[in-house]
């Protein structure tokens, strides 16, 4: 009995994970291929949220309610990275100061409310979390995986191209950027905006997966995304190299994540100790490439010491 | 092909650190012309180059590449005038990018980037060619991530891609004092072969005087942040160490500071 309410809780997890997933795409772009630590994402998932409840409850079609979050998240991008490269501000700085703008801003945008509810009965909505155990093409599951599909296929083709290149250049090194004549402002400020949209809209399939837009949805977020990264990377990162498979591997680690979460949850976890759970998880992961170096320099020296005695 | 004139360069003006790296600097370099830049710790060689290459703006003077003048012009757009190759092997390559992605991202310098393919299968082979020439055995590895290769690899690959579209100047800034001996040996003979082939234009900054006279067909000497020593053709053939020790304590009315020169 109490098994089945793990089992029945899966679906939904999945359903969750693949929408936290393109969110995690998102950050994945700037933290892995920017090198970049991007704070936006908490702002631009309510934000992208905020926009789709409001263009749905306006009347306006579910696709343009994606398209509208999407631009939202272009801009949203753009104000962090000209920031960043306009005013010389650090990008992790630059990414508080767009969430803590963004925070009055989706307020506005749903009338000053705290949230807005966007039930499936009255709206024709893309995915709802009501048909996850639902063997049809409404199955959110089903959608967001055709959504994924394309998000990263998309991405690889962008990648791919020159201007996708450079974009990887100015991660990987920006001096050498530079020395083979790319504007590494423009690129930097092209992926931030690029990922803030990917977040936004995520953030507007997610208020239609849950039925409601809330202006605190995004808190926790980027952390959210860093242990989808991750944990894609440790579990794929040795046998995934090619690009569209380590985002695959991203969204893959989401989903993941939310299953992990259901399964601690079902084993009695309080809800509200959710969000420190995932610090430190989180903290130990990003902790342990350091520590994992410094055990490597630590037998080499003995090792050598011991040769030279 | 170079003409620069009279810049100066003072960093971090009005604080403690306040450092006059380049005073009134003029130099004229003609097309071909491959010159070798000596002197020793702070003398502003490094500075030099890095003023023409755009990674500061100048204080005053100005810089003409090519009937160019780029004074104003931001790194990356000077770029499309400049091959460059830098001390440190890390620095000229993306380590987590294959060899063949580099090449590519070094065959585009100066061109606009669009949302065509990154790479295409007939420059793949061009790039094969190429690596094939540095006799490396990179070529059967264009997909192998530059992060892999040696110091001497990826300087080797960095000579490549400052080449592969033909600079109108090559900036070389000590680009083989990281290396041991025998690579750095080998990456100079590849420099001046590759330089004389396609008839370059360059600038090569090193503190080995050796390689500094063995190379190229003008030396200057730098102090102070000044060019004091200036020697070409046959002069420059003729050129010993002994006559570039006696020709900087008369042009600097000081011993010259040896310290990190490579006097060997």
């Amino acid at each position: 009995m109490e098994l089945m309410k793990l089992i029945n809780a899966l679906p939904g997890a999945a359903a969750q994970g693949l929408i936290w997933g393109l969110m995690a795409i998102g950050v994945y772009i700037t933290f892995r291929i920017l090198d970049v630590a991007d704070l936006t994402v908490d702002g631009s998932i309510a934000a992208g949220g905020a926009v789709a409840a409001v263009m749905i409850t306006g009347g306006y079609p579910a696709w343009a309610a994606l398209l509208a979050a999407f631009a939202v998240g272009l801009a949203a991008g753009a104000l962090t990275g000209l920031f960043h490269t306009c005013m010389g501000i650090p990008a992790i700085l630059s990414g508080i100061l767009t969430q803590l703008g963004l925070y009055s801003i989706n307020l506005r945008i749903m009338g000053g409310k705290a949230n807005t509810a966007i039930s499936a009965n009255k709206y024709q909505l893309m995915l709802s979390l009501r048909n996850v155990r639902t063997l049809a093409a409404e199955n959110p599951i089903f959608v967001m995986l055709l959504f994924t599909a394309a998000v990263i296929g998309a991405l690889y083709w962008f990648f791919g191209t020159e201007r996708g290149c450079s974009l990887r250049a100015t991660g990987a090194n920006p001096q050498m950027a530079r020395a083979q004549g790319i504007n590494t402002h423009h690129n930097i400020l092209l992926g931030l905006m690029l990922s803030n949209g990917l977040v936004a809209l995520s953030g507007a399939l997610l208020a239609q997966y849950q039925g409601f837009a809330d202006v605190n949805m995004g808190r926790g977020a980027i952390v959210i995304g860093l242990a989808a990264v991750i944990i894609g990377e440790v579990m794929f990162g040795k046998i995934f190299r090619n690009f569209a498979l380590k985002l695959t591997a991203v969204s893959v680690g989401a989903i993941v994540y939310y299953l992990v979460i259901q399964a601690v949850l079902w084993m009695g976890l309080d809800a509200n100790d959710l969000k420190l759970l995932t610090a430190l998880v989180v903290a130990v992961f990003l902790g342990v490439p350091f520590w994992k170096n410094r055990m490597l320099a630590r037998t080499r020296r003995s090792g050598g010491g011991g040769r030279n005695a | 092909m170079l003409k620069i004139q009279n810049i100066s360069k003072t960093f971090n003006p009005g604080t403690i650190t306040e450092k006059t790296a380049l005073q009134e600097v003029s130099l004229l370099l003609r097309e071909g012309d491959f010159v070798t830049v000596i002197g020793g710790n702070g003398a502003g060689k490094s500075t030099l180059l890095n003023a023409v290459a755009g990674a500061f703006p100048v204080d005053r003077g100005s810089i003409e590449i090519d009937g160019t003048d780029v004074t104003r012009l931001p790194e990356h757009k000077r770029a499309r005038f400049l091959g460059r190759v830098f001390q440190d092997p890390m620095t000229g390559t993306a380590g987590t990018m294959n060899i063949e992605e580099n090449m590519a991202l070094a065959m585009r310098r100066g061109k606009p980037r669009g949302l065509k393919w990154g790479i295409t299968p007939a420059e793949r082979e061009r790039y094969r060619e190429c690596l094939k020439s540095l006799e490396l055995g990179l070529e059967d590895r264009l997909s192998s991530k530059v992060g892999l290769l040696s110091g001497g690899q990826r300087q080797a690959l960095t000579l490549l891609m400052a080449t592969l579209q033909a600079p109108k100047l090559l900036l070389l800034d000590e680009h083989t004092a990281a290396l041991d001996p025998k690579t750095a040996a080998k990456v100079l003979e590849m420099t001046r072969r590759i330089v004389e082939e396609q008839h370059l234009t360059a600038m090569m900054v090193t503190h080995n005087m050796r390689d500094a006279i063995s190379t190229g067909n003008r030396l200057i000497m730098m102090n102070d942040g000044r060019i004091v020593v200036d020697v070409s053709g046959e002069e420059k053939q003729k050129l010993t160490r002994k006559d570039l020790m006696d020709l900087f304590e008369k042009a600097a009315g000081k011993e010259l500071d040896g310290d990190r020169l490579l006097l060997s």
